[in-house]
């Protein structure tokens, strides 16, 4: 068995508000090996970004334990384990397309002749050659989000967060986007989180899918894929991938019975 | 281009009012100069003469342009650009004590923003004195700097300047502690992701987030420290720059003195404004941000 990358057991986050606590993460258990492509799933408020926050070391759990690369999540992200993707792409507009990628490597004090190849590097990663002296604004919502998954390539980290990066795009773009995404994980081989709330995207991306519930954010279903590795998108009416997107419904229902 | 008619329209309309406003504010002198040497004034009479006085309750435009063109350009073609009775030089030693006034009150008003936002003691403490100190009449508190900065041997564009970044640095203040906390929790996150210091927090997102503001802020802040200066100015009983001509105006009746140091000071404000708006457009363009 393969060593996790990423390792909850039993985690609890409270979060204190006026309304009394707000239990975000109740118990929850999860490993994540390398080079697997973990989906996030459920309705809002289930604790999916909340998870990926607490991984990133952004929200600290309030009980159970976490560890990233073997590493507590303020560790792993000193020794620059992971990349975070936002749902906006966040990208600086003073910056041109290049100076945005190459922003994390100015941080973390990468040397100076190292950036240029580096951002020629995941800018092909991302098929965003010849865009490195635009701004953002000169470019479309998808290109933006793919510039941000750059600027999250950059550096060496093993492990890619997405929290809902294709979330406010049309649902072609969403598509194309999601085909390049695999492909560029199937080069690179970096472990993904990817939080979602569409079923088709998160049985299409995954090799696993982790579906969860609200009240308190919990999960409620691990699924590890049987589709194979390669995928095209014609594979979402093969009979194989509607029976999973019918597990992750269901468990989607079955969560949400719960609730009421 | 299709600026133009507007602003020509309201230039016209203010012009009109105002020869229209020196007829019944010039009329009693007028009509008191008529009776005393004994002639009675036709309409036509009457209405040339309020605009043609030597010392009106309130000059025609004419008067004040004239007098402007006196004191500078006709003085700048005879060589005496820099005369004593030249607004060119008058202009200047306000211009000059504007310019270290705003230098000193921006300098304060950033850093003043920088600790406000990094420092939690600062943000419960100094935005309340920032406002209290603008709520005192900058004309009370003029003279008291003044002649406390006399009593330790310092005079001459010094005091000036500090009244004028008195009240320069609070809208810099207010403007940079916005943009500096401009950033969103994302953008924030980022950098936290990038485990980024809090200084290239600083100088990579909130600086650069905080420029569009801070150019708003200049705006504001470089009119404020003229007005500061010319406050300065006047209960000194100074003999140079723009306040003391609108003070000698006041003191010796000249109302079109008066008045074209006053149209002196607005030109010399719009032009600043300009200034900086200019040097805005550069740099925000540069940063991919059009205003």
């Amino acid at each position: 068995m393969k060593k996790p990358v990423i390792a909850a057991r039993g985690l609890d986050l409270t979060f204190e508000t006026r309304d009394g606590p707000v239990h975000a993460l109740k118990g929850v258990d999860l490993e994540v090996c390398k080079g697997e492509f973990v989906s996030f799933i459920g309705p809002s408020g289930c604790g999916k970004t909340t998870f990926l926050r607490v991984v990133a070391a952004l929200e600290h759990p309030t009980g159970g334990t976490i560890s990233v690369n073997g590493m507590s999540p303020d560790e792993a992200r000193r020794s620059r384990a992971y990349g975070y993707v936002f749902q906006h792409a966040g990208l600086y507009p003073w910056r041109t397309i290049a100076g945005n990628i190459r922003l994390p490597l100015e941080i973390m004090g990468y040397p100076r002749p190292e950036h240029d190849k580096r951002v020629q590097e995941v800018m092909k990663l991302v098929d965003l050659e010849g865009f490195g002296q635009k701004f953002p604004w000169q470019l479309s919502g998808g290109m933006q989000q793919r510039a941000s998954i750059a600027r999250a390539l950059a550096f060496d980290a093993d492990i890619l967060l997405m929290d809902e990066p294709f979330g406010a795009l049309d649902e072609i773009v969403r598509d194309h986007l999601n085909e390049q995404l695999l492909a560029l994980w199937a080069r690179t081989e970096k472990t993904i989180g990817f939080v979602t709330h569409s079923i088709p995207e998160a049985v299409y991306l995954s090799t696993k899918i982790v579906v969860m519930s609200p009240r308190p954010g919990r999960i409620t279903d691990v699924i590890e894929s049987t589709l194979p590795k390669e995928r095209p998108l014609e594979i979402r009416d093969t009979p194989e991938f509607l029976a999973i997107a019918h597990r992750v419904r269901e468990g989607l229902r079955a969560g949400h019975a719960y609730d009421e | 281009m299709r600026a133009v008619l507007p602003i020509l329209t309201v230039v016209t309309a203010i012009v009109l009012l105002w020869y229209a406003a020196a007829i019944p504010m010039n009329a009693k002198w007028a009509r008191e100069q008529a009776a005393r040497n004994d002639v009675t004034l036709s309409l036509t009479e009457l209405v040339a003469d309020t605009w043609s006085q030597d010392r009106p309750r309130l000059p025609a435009p004419h008067q004040v342009v004239a007098e402007l063109w006196k004191s500078t350009g006709e003085m700048a073609l005879k060589g005496r650009a820099f005369s004593k009775r030249s607004l060119i030089t008058h202009a200047w030693y306000t211009l000059s004590a504007t310019l270290l006034g705003f230098v000193i009150g921006t300098t304060a008003g950033v850093l003043l923003a920088v600790g406000i936002v990094y420092n939690r003691a600062m943000d419960m403490a100094v935005m309340p004195w920032a406002i209290a100190s603008q709520t005192i009449p900058i004309l009370a508190i003029a003279p008291m700097i003044i002649v406390v900065l006399n009593s330790i041997g310092i005079s001459g564009i010094i005091p000036k300047a500090i009244i004028s970044a008195y009240l320069s640095f609070f809208p810099v203040v207010v403007g940079m502690v916005k943009g500096l906390r401009a950033p969103g929790r994302d953008q924030l996150d980022l950098l936290s992701t990038y485990s980024a210091t809090g200084a290239s927090t600083f100088w990579k997102l909130r600086l650069p987030a905080s420029m569009p503001y801070f150019f708003t802020a200049l705006k504001i802040s470089i009119a404020a420290a003229l007005v500061g200066t010319i406050v300065g100015e006047l209960p000194t009983g100074a003999i140079r720059g723009l306040g003391a001509r609108m003070l000698s105006g006041s003191y010796y009746g000249q109302t079109i003195q008066i008045w074209s140091a006053l149209f002196a000071a607005a030109i010399l404000a719009a032009a600043l404004v300009a200034i900086i708006g200019l040097i805005e457009r550069g740099t925000l363009k540069r940063m991919g941000m059009e205003p």
